[in-house]
């Protein structure tokens, strides 16, 4: 029979993939193909170059070599399943999928495998709320802090009021893109302005008539909760009908340069909310150009250095091995596990000092995680495209998010998901 | 030299009429049953569940059902993913609002509800035929993920529209969920494709199969002969969609646990089950089975060998797949145009003569 030839022999090469352990084994969940990939690689190699630079230069976080599993997912949730099956048996300490799609499938999995998952601003919003979800991080903020921070800007460049305007959302027509709607709903109501979806199916690709309704529509402001191709696609179209760019604001995951490049000049005075600042002035991006890049050592072919999602990338990957380290700390061994790394998630603390002192100063706002709250401070700043000197412009301070807003919402959200999986609350 | 039915006598209508007519085919299936129903689920682990087994018996479903349809009614359809969101979403219906319903009664539930919604879909197939028919339920399949998508009551107002599925159990051993055991969904998944496999094998060769043969092969003359076109084709309708809303239920509920209309269930599943039935053979069971595991079970493959063995960087492995897949298929279809079962068919054929075939 040939399903059953088939699967011995992937059964003993399975089995003969398996290294001896003994290093600390970082899952990379990446996508270098299909439509997500434009923004799916300058992440990954973010990640990657990190991680490389920690073992290159320090050997490892505390004398353990780092090991990297990659696994390409194409952004598809049946691909990132198998993914995570098939590397969680190798001792990895913790899953980041970079898809809200594939988020939802593991939160109950690392649950039950006793697996930290990070979600770094994105995935289940109300994972922010520690005391339901034991296994999963978002911090440093979560997508309902990002609709309350873009409010928060726009009634700002209004001048302090939103009363009477119009605000669109242009979202993935996904988990994802719907995520922030709630959250919005809530602050129209509050600030008395009115709030219209106009969603684009996936890939995004084809948004002629999306544009033709925000013609139609006239918002005052228009924001986007955009991935992959539908960035620039929306970008372009958005250029092509001569909306005013600074009134168009982006989620951090579409601020990436190649989303804003293909639109040429038009795209100057996109603005968008990050996380983390950009570029490569950092003192860390030196150790970066000696111990990696001129080893040749470079993830996938080296030339997004210092992108906003490289730069993602590199975050995420700063706050895991600080975790990791947090974990050997409590734990007192440098031979950590999943479960350990749990623990060095929940208690992680990155300030000012520490952030210069990995070389990445100014980089992103203090970390603070706790017991109950997973989903770290909620503030990040807007920056604005700039295509004549091909940089983003930091302008506006951290604004924080409405906490008297976002907060009611995590706790319903997440009170309805504990009644529905019958969990009892933790960190009493 | 083994495989050859020289000396089995068949001495009464009823062998004569088997399935497997030679013994050694009998024996042979009998015992990869055994294998696979009474001695894997001993060593299945996750990875095994989760990435081989469950995908090849979820997806053999949905392939007899769409096999059922398209190869041996004739109807070509394009609705599958559509319809498996039926099913998925019936089932997490069922499963939220009755939740000490059996996984059992779910999951036929689910199949009983899009039973329903594919003769709806079915009733055109009345008028339309051949492409245009394939037109019209490629309506279905965009008006069923639009409507999942869109209709909040289906999702139960969640925030995402995104579905998951709670614990639930079936005869008390727990099925769905992270805590269910690799070995029970294994079991639970094989049992729906073993029962519902024997169930179509059989309804393909009695009177109602014989009706979709007669109507795939020439309608006007069907009729002539006294077949009901309405009968032959809402049925084949309803019993394909119940078969693929099976599959749909298994799918969200028991293997993946999470699901979203757009993505879980969009054209490109309706396509892949389509090319795992022309590929592994319209109008042959066997068929459906084996171009569900060429479409599963060999991307998994090249992947662990050239990521896992080769040590390929994740991208090229990738694309590199995809094109293997591309020639692999290409291949089969210059090869054999009536698919896999009929070179396995032939195959058998040349057995039975060798070592002298005329």
């Amino acid at each position: 029979m040939k399903k059953v030839t088939l699967a011995a022999m992937s059964a003993i090469m399975i089995s003969s993939a398996v290294p001896a352990a003994a290093e600390l084994v970082f899952p990379l969940l990446s996508y270098r193909t299909g439509a997500y990939a434009p923004n799916g690689i300058p992440i990954a190699d973010g990640f990657t170059d990190y991680l490389t630079l920690i073992n290159e230069r320090d050997g490892g976080i505390g004398g353990e070599k780092i090991k990297i599993l990659e696994c390409e997912t194409a952004y598809n949730t049946e691909k990132g399943v198998e993914c995570y099956e098939s590397t969680k048996g190798e001792g990895s300490l913790v899953y980041w999928p970079l898809s809200t799609g594939i988020t939802y499938q593991l939160i109950p999995k690392v649950t039950a495998d006793n697996i930290p998952l990070h979600t770094m601003g994105y995935g289940r919003t109300s994972a922010a709320n520690g005391k339901i979800f034991s296994h999963v991080f978002n911090f440093p903020g979560t997508y309902w802090d990002a609709a309350s921070i873009i409010t928060k800007h726009m009634m700002d460049v209004e001048g302090g009021s939103l009363k009477g305007k119009k605000i669109a959302l242009v979202h993935h027509n996904s988990a994802y893109g719907k995520e922030p709607i709630r959250t919005f709903e809530v602050l129209a109501e509050k600030h008395g302005f009115e709030f219209i979806t106009l969603p684009v199916d996936h890939p995004g690709q084809e948004q002629k008539s999306t544009w033709l309704q925000v013609r139609k529509e006239k918002p005052d402001f228009v924001t986007m909760w955009g991935w992959g191709v539908m960035n620039q696609v929306a970008i372009k179209e958005a250029a092509s009908i001569r909306f005013p760019m600074d009134r168009f604001i982006g989620v951090w995951w579409s601020s990436n340069e190649g989303d804003v490049l293909p639109a040429g000049d038009k795209a100057s005075g996109y603005k968008a909310i990050a996380l983390h600042n950009t570029g490569t002035d950092f003192e860390i991006y030196k150790d970066l150009d000696k111990h990696v890049i001129s080893k040749g050592l470079a993830a996938g072919a080296g030339d997004h250095v210092g992108e906003v999602l490289y730069n993602r990338g590199f975050m995420q990957a700063a706050l895991l091995v600080e975790a990791a380290r947090n974990a050997q700390k409590i734990h007192g061994t440098s031979n950590i596990t999943p479960a350990m790394m749990r623990d060095g998630m929940e208690s992680l603390k990155i300030d000012q000092a520490r952030w210069a002192e990995m070389g990445l100063a100014n980089y992103a706002p203090d970390i603070n995680v706790t017991c109950e709250n997973h989903g770290g401070p909620g503030i990040g700043f807007i920056q604005q495209w700039d295509y004549g000197t091909k940089k983003w412009n930091i302008v506006s301070d951290f604004i924080a998010a409405d906490r008297s807003v976002v907060d009611p919402l995590i706790v319903a959200d997440s009170a309805a998901y504990a009644a529905e999986n019958n969990i009892s609350e933790r960190c009493n | 030299m083994i495989y050859r039915e020289a000396g089995q006598f068949k001495v009464s209508y009823q062998e004569d009429q088997e399935t497997f007519p030679i013994r050694f085919d009998k024996v042979a299936f009998w015992l990869s049953i055994f294998i696979v129903a009474a001695v894997i689920p001993f060593f299945v682990n996750d990875y095994w569940e989760k990435s081989v087994f469950l995908p090849f018996f979820i997806y053999s479903i949905a392939a007899i059902g769409l096999n059922i349809l398209t190869g041996y009614c004739g109807q070509v359809s394009l609705g599958t993913g559509g319809f498996m969101a039926v099913g998925a979403y019936t089932s997490y219906k069922l499963m939220t609002s009755f939740p000490g319903l059996d996984m059992f009664i779910v999951i036929v539930g689910s199949g009983l509800m899009t039973a329903a919604v594919g003769m709806l879909f079915g009733i055109p197939s009345l008028r339309i035929k051949g492409f245009y028919l394939a037109v019209a339920t490629l309506a279905a399949q965009f008006f069923l993920v639009w409507l999942f998508n869109k209709w909040e009551w289906t999702y139960n107002y969640s925030a995402t529209g995104q579905i998951t599925a709670p614990q639930r159990d079936f005869l008390g051993i727990v099925v769905t969920g992270a805590y269910s055991k690799p070995w029970a969904t294994y079991l639970f998944c094989f049992a729906f494709l073993f029962v519902f496999a024997w169930l179509a094998r059989n309804l393909v060769r009695g009177h109602i199969g014989r009706s979709w043969m007669a109507i795939r092969d020439m309608d006007i003359a069907a009729e002539i002969i006294g077949v009901n076109p309405l009968k032959a084709k809402l049925s084949a309708f309803a019993i394909s969609s119940f078969y693929i809303g099976i599959a749909g239920g298994l799918y969200f509920s028991v293997w993946l646990g999470a699901a979203e209309p757009t993505e879980a269930f969009s054209i490109d599943k309706s396509f892949d089950v389509l090319f795992m039935i022309i590929i592994g053979g319209l109008g042959s069971m066997i068929g459906s089975i084996i171009g569900a595991a060429f479409i599963v079970l060999l991307p998994v493959f090249f992947k662990t060998t050239l990521v896992g063995i080769l040590g390929w960087p994740t991208d090229i492995a990738e694309f590199s797949q995809i094109i293997l897949i591309g020639s692999l298929i290409i291949f089969f279809l210059i090869k054999e145009p009536h698919g896999i079962a009929a070179l396995w068919r032939t195959l058998k054929e040349k057995l039975r003569l060798w070592p002298f075939p005329y």
